[in-house]
């Protein structure tokens, strides 16, 4: 029983990557907005577009660890 | 990723192990690991390094004036981590500058080489990853109040902030401070690990005779979207090192 319930924790874990995914999505977007109205001063900020992104990225890398455990080390 | 043991199932005709590629094992004969055991990972960080000597030293042996190819590909990353280094933590941060391109280079090109079908990937076992986070992350502290003492501490205290907001913003601080090597060193091996196991899930499904076509498609797709990943994430890990340097070395906001 115990077994299934974990793989059921599993999934809704899962759900983390699609939350990850829509805060990647305003990164990138709201990165593009800016530098599409002030092309020129797009190049300097790339650095922290990545930044951004990373640490966008990283919260839904946490949940799939988080179902990862679940799956095999619970 | 840590190591996992995984029985092995038989049932149906899909058989899926995508965490198997991640098992520490010894690189000759059988036995248990030990902390003298030349594993896998040993033997794949021992070509890493030798491929970064190829291409660092011997490639470069020649000094040209007009570089080979081999040699462009070592200016062209030395010019960038220096270029990165002075523009995010200043000009007194290029001292460091050995520490952070040998980190740079060491993660890209594990990265890179663990691509290569049946390789090991060392950036994808959080022990690896942990060590450069954290091991950087001590180093930057310690640096920080080498460098400024007691006053260091001011980075946490925001002294633009309302008086009695800063005992709160300050426990934020330290918390996000403390968090920092934690998401550093999982972010790498949890990106790492995630695209190699996108990666056999793929080829699992290739096994199936109806899904294959568009399995080997999505192979392709995702492999380049790794090779994406594998140099992002080096960017990114070098980057933050930078910013973390930056903080110890000018603490005041």
């Amino acid at each position: 029983m115990e077994g299934e319930l974990a793989h059921i924790g599993a999934g809704l874990a899962a759900i983390g990557s699609g939350f990850a995914a829509i805060g990647v999505g305003n990164v990138a977007g709201n990165y593009l907005a800016g530098a599409l109205r002030n092309p020129s001063a797009a190049a300097g900020q790339t650095a922290t577009l990545f930044i951004g992104l990373a640490f966008a990225e990283a919260l839904g890398i946490f949940a799939f660890l988080v179902s990862l455990l679940l799956m095999f080390a619970v | 990723m840590t190591q996992v043991a995984i029985e092995p199932e038989t049932k149906g005709g899909l058989v899926f192990h995508p965490l198997d590629q991640f098992i520490v094992k010894p690189a000759f004969g059988d036995g248990a690991v030990n902390w003298y055991t030349v594993t896998n990972l040993t033997v794949w960080m021992g070509i890493i390094l030798l491929a970064i000597f190829a291409v660092f030293v011997l490639g470069s042996r020649g000094r040209a004036i007009i570089p080979s190819r081999v040699q462009s590909i070592g200016e062209l990353m030395y010019g960038f981590i220096y270029k990165m280094i002075e523009d995010i933590t200043g000009k007194d941060g290029v001292k460091y500058f050995p520490y952070i391109m040998t980190l740079f280079v060491f993660i890209l090109f594990a990265n890179f080489i663990a691509l290569i079908p049946m390789s090991y990937s060392p950036t994808s076992m959080i022990a690896v990853t942990a060590t450069l986070g954290f091991g950087s992350f001590v180093a930057i502290t310690i640096l920080g109040f080498v460098k400024h003492g007691a006053s260091f501490l001011k980075l946490f205290w925001m002294s633009d902030a309302p008086l009695f907001l800063r005992p709160i913003i300050a426990v934020i601080e330290v918390i996000s401070y403390l968090v920092r090597p934690v998401s550093l060193s999982i972010r790498l091996g949890g990106n790492i690990a995630a695209g190699h196991v996108v990666l056999k899930v793929f080829a699992g499904f290739a096994a199936l005779a109806v899904a294959s076509p568009a399995a080997i498609l999505g192979i392709i797709a995702i492999y380049g979207l790794e090779v994406l990943v594998a140099g992002i994430q080096a960017y990114v890990f070098t980057i933050l090192i930078c910013v973390y340097l930056k903080d110890a070395l000018h603490p005041h906001h």
